[in-house]
């Protein structure tokens, strides 16, 4: 016996090209689709896992500091403030308190940097306290500082990259004239440490003529602790700022949120498009053959037989739409992925649209309502058709 | 003149139809009886009314006024009620099988799959075994792989009758089967519809332009402006 798939299927496939033409307008609603929700839960896993791998929480430096190398940097290294390396004794005493490190941000003009100069950024910090922190460093090469106040260098991955460095290298800071031996080479992170030197705190504190002087303070604070209660305490202390990570994030997610709105709008209108394309392409279909639906019901159809094999045409246009949507989305992520990057103010590293089986079955259910949707009235018309009707068109055609 | 019983009794059936404000009376006061078994044509110039009263018959429409019985059941009665489609199409399925002058093959469906197409919406017990005969008997068995587009218009009718005939109807209607064939296949499908009368006690109603075709019918119905007559098949 034929079955009613079977009878939807090949009467599809006598306007192959219309029916393809749809079908492929729902695959690119369904790539849109797919893409902007794998962007949705890709680039909020990417921040977190970027926030993760910055190793605190917590950041506190002296009020009006730049707390990221990025905003230094472009600040041409200036407007660094600095507070008192004291600091840290209060904050060991604080209960939430796990860990800290002290930093000291510098910046210093490279007139070899690029073609007109710029500005090379160098991170003072405590080998100890800063790798514990940041336990997903790892070394390429070499290894950590071998004094406290060694004339030695650590080189994040690209930073050592861009100038060819190798351990055993000489480096000169320019500016202060002072030359550094690089010790260690750092893996690649995906973070701004890639870009980073880092020298020991007590060198580098010694060179600007800032002893026992900070720029930055990292906390982590102690799992299940309330960071929240933490950070109230902390604006109490005089001079400094407190940024917290998941301020930071939240501050990211809400500019990135108007993308995202956009983003979700082109879907939204690139679904409705489909949704009449389809409604067109089934209707059409019906009134081309509103002889043969009414001969059907002489042959036995009942108007809910007719209504089920129109919307099953419905179906079959739009679940293929939408599983070749899904196929185009999870092939082309990676140039999705640039291609969002290359719009954004910020993206983290790491993949920032992330399709997973929870993600393609929830798209192919939106699409398949849609189908079920759009099928409706086309269906609703096709069930209504009367065989005479039909054979008076015949002796009208 | 079959003796088994009367399959179709109408009782002064009308069928007005609305021109604006001019009435149009299509059949008038139409009353006859056709026995299980008959082969019966209805012949006429265009517009008498011929195809109306078929559609009637056939309960592909309801009429004004007037009654029809089949085998017994009354279907329509005076009391001006109008039979939902929902309902005719119950009745049509039961007792009817149809062809037209047009096939209505579906193009992208096999001769055997057109036949088939019927029990994908209704099935009678044991339809799906008689698929195979209804093929041979109707001689298009070599066919019934083939496409609409790759058989004849012969063959074409021929697998409409098969489709018609696959749900094993009481009365099988017949409107201008032969319209788009030439002389030779239109006297074959005739042939075929008398054969399916006289040996299979199929009840068939032909509507036709062809006197010649008309009077190969057991009985032959005259039509002229919504008055039927009868009268004698052959002279």
């Amino acid at each position: 016996m034929i079955t009613n798939f079977e009878v939807a299927y090949k009467n599809l496939l006598r306007k192959r090209i219309r029916s393809l033409l749809t079908v492929v307008g729902i695959a690119l609603s369904s790539w849109v689709l797919v893409s902007l929700l794998g962007f949705n839960q890709g680039y909020e896993a990417a921040l977190n896992k970027d926030i993760d791998n910055m190793g605190f929480s917590l950041m506190i430096m002296a009020k009006g500091c730049p707390y990221e190398a990025a905003t230094m940097m472009l600040k041409g290294g200036t407007g660094l403030k600095y507070m008192q390396e004291s600091i840290m004794e209060d904050l060991a005493k604080e209960p939430e308190v796990e860990k800290t490190t002290p930093i000291l941000m510098s910046a210093v003009f490279d007139p070899n940097k690029g073609e007109s100069g710029g500005i090379a950024g160098y991170f003072g910090v405590e080998p100890k306290s800063f790798s514990d922190m940041k336990t997903f460093l790892t070394f390429r090469q070499g290894g950590w500082f071998t004094d406290e106040r060694a004339f030695e260098v650590v080189m994040g991955y690209e930073a050592a990259e861009l100038e060819q460095r190798e351990v055993g290298d000489m480096i000169l800071m320019p500016e202060k004239n002072v030359k550094f031996k690089v010790v260690g080479i750092l893996n690649r992170t995906g973070t701004q440490d890639d870009g980073t030197i880092f020298a020991p705190l007590k060198t580098l504190q010694t060179i600007f003529n800032r002893p026992d002087e900070i720029t930055t303070i990292g906390i982590k604070v102690k799992k299940g602790a309330d960071s929240s209660r933490l950070e109230e305490r902390l604006y109490q202390l005089p001079d400094v700022q407190i940024v917290s990570l998941q301020q930071v994030k939240d501050t990211i997610m809400k500019l990135i949120s108007t993308a995202k709105v956009m983003v979700l709008s082109i879907a939204i209108i690139a679904i409705l498009i489909a949704m009449v394309g389809v409604i067109n392409t089934i209707l059409t279909s019906v009134w081309e053959r509103m002889q043969e639906i009414g001969i059907l019901k002489t042959v036995g159809a009942m108007p809910w037989d007719i209504f089920k094999l129109i919307w099953t045409e419905t179906l079959i246009l739009c679940i293929t739409g939408g599983i070749l949507g899904v196929v185009f989305a999870l092939i082309l992520a990676r140039m999705t992925d640039v291609l969002v990057r290359s719009v954004l103010p910020y993206a983290p590293a790491g993949g920032l649209v992330l399709i997973d089986t929870k993600l393609v079955l929830i798209t192919l259910a939106v699409i398949l309502g849609i189908g079920l949707l759009s099928g409706i009235y086309p269906a609703w018309r096709a069930g209504r058709i009367r065989p005479l009707e039909a054979i008076r068109s015949e002796v009208n055609a | 003149m079959n003796q088994n019983g009367i399959s179709l009794e109408a009782k002064s059936l009308t069928k007005v139809y609305h021109r604006g404000s001019e009435a149009i009376s299509a059949v008038s006061n139409a009353s006859l009886k056709i026995h299980k078994g008959d082969f019966v044509s209805f012949i006429g110039p265009s517009g008498s009314g011929k195809t109306t009263l078929v559609n009637l018959l056939g309960c592909l429409d309801n009429p004004t006024s007037g009654e029809l019985f089949l085998g017994g059941r009354q279907i329509f009665s005076n009391d001006g009620r109008q039979l939902s489609e929902q309902r005719l199409t119950e009745i049509r399925r039961e007792i009817f099988g149809y062809i037209f002058q047009n096939f209505y093959l579906i193009p992208t469906l096999t001769v055997i799959e057109n036949v088939m197409l019927p029990l994908t919406f209704y099935r009678k017990p044991d339809t799906e075994q008689k698929v195979l005969g209804l093929l041979q008997l109707l001689g298009i068995e070599n066919r019934k792989d083939h496409l609409p587009g790759q058989i004849s218009g012969g063959e074409m009718q021929r697998v409409a009758i098969a489709r018609a005939l696959v749900n094993s109807p009481e009365i099988l209607v017949a409107d201008e089967p032969t319209g788009n064939l030439d002389t030779k296949r239109s006297s074959e499908i005739v042939g075929i519809l008398r054969d399916l009368s006289r040996n299979a006690g199929l009840t068939v109603i032909m509507v036709t332009h062809n006197l010649e075709l008309a009077r190969v019918a057991d009985r032959l119905f005259e039509m002229r402006d919504g008055g039927i007559s009868e009268t004698a098949p052959r002279m």
